[in-house]
């Protein structure tokens, strides 16, 4: 794909309310929160496109996997995005399939804000395995059910949690719709 | 852009159309043909750009000051992309300019368009820079004086 598809109408009310839901999104993990305006600029779903829009400008740097390269030009028309190339350095990762959390970068217990934060475009956001999750933003445990993570993904999570207040963020998006999982929470598997 | 010859004549009227009112325009594009439609992927946003400058054209370079500039991106109906970049802040001399970029790259309506469109335009500007110049060379001083002494 090359630059040939619009951004949003109007960027910044539009990026602002994405802005918020993505806000709520992270303050009440594992709901589900369906974006208003969304972009289509496949391969990235609508929730994807939208999200990074929102998030990534050319002060930030992005790393995408290689099935979501295709839209590498369009992300550098709209956001101006710079990009990275190892894993280890971006500031976003947005992949279809999740990149190694423990290689990610966790940032620093003074500044743990520079922790990555992953966009994973997902099939759907239920219908797959059964997990548990607790934490903060939740009164009582919630289950959750995105298709699309690994098998090994309750294992990750877990060193991810342990190294808190460093770590990962993780957005799932699919569809026009996301669900965030910060790394204050605690994944159980069923 | 693979040809270089076009990204010349591109360059061009880009640079004619980012000059001309947008006035100028409309009234050359409604003597020409009409353009085909297009939808708007950027803009029109308008922002500002650090001018930079060198006294006499080699010294050290400065900021002279920041401008307005409104910039627009369109594709047509023909997928192509047309982009401008306008000083100040008419959005619609901006999609104009941009809507024109797209469809002057058209290999046979492009160089009618041009013809009708550009070459008029930018005969009109460099009449007026000759005005200009014009009146500025009458007020010419030139300093013999300096220009001895200095030899």
């Amino acid at each position: 794909m090359t630059i040939d598809r619009p951004g949003f109408n109007d960027p910044v009310t539009e990026a602002q309310s994405c802005f918020r839901l993505v806000l709520q999104a992270m303050s009440r993990p594992g709901s589900i929160v369906t974006l208003g305006q969304t972009v289509a600029a496949p391969p990235l779903a609508p929730a994807t496109a939208s999200v990074l829009l929102t998030l990534v400008d050319a002060e930030v740097t992005l790393w995408l996997d290689d099935s979501l390269a295709a839209s590498w030009d369009w992300l550098a028309f709209h956001a101006g995005v710079v990009r990275a190339t190892q894993t280890e350095r971006a500031a976003f990762l947005c992949a279809t399939s999740l990149p190694p959390l423990e290689r990610l970068n966790p940032g620093t217990d003074a500044d743990p804000e520079s922790g990555a934060t992953v966009i994973l475009q997902v099939p759907a956001l239920d219908g797959g395995p059964r997990r548990t999750i607790y934490g903060p933003g939740l009164e009582a445990p919630l289950t959750i059910a995105p298709q699309g993570l690994p098998a090994n993904f309750v294992k990750q999570w877990q060193r991810n949690h342990e190294r808190f207040p460093r770590g990962v963020d993780l957005l799932l998006c699919a569809g026009n719709a996301v669900c965030a999982l910060p790394r204050s929470l605690r994944i159980g598997e069923g | 852009m693979p040809n270089t010859d076009i990204t010349k004549r591109r360059q061009s009227w880009m640079a004619t159309l980012a000059r001309s009112d947008r006035q100028a325009i409309e009234e050359r594009l409604s003597e020409a043909v009409p353009l085909p439609g297009h939808t708007r992927l950027r803009g029109p946003e308008a922002g500002l750009v650090m001018v930079r400058g060198r006294a006499g054209g080699s010294g050290a370079p400065f900021n002279l000051g920041e401008m307005t500039v409104t910039r627009c991106s369109v594709r047509n109906e023909q997928g192509r992309i047309g982009h401008a970049y306008i000083a100040g802040r008419d959005g619609r001399k901006a999609e104009l300019a941009a809507a024109l970029d797209a469809a002057l790259q058209d290999p046979d309506f492009g160089t009618l368009l041009e013809e009708r469109v550009i070459t008029p335009l930018a005969s009109a500007l460099a009449e007026a820079d000759t005005k200009v110049a014009a009146e500025a060379d009458a007020t010419r001083v030139d300093f013999f004086t300096l220009a001895t002494m200095r030899s």
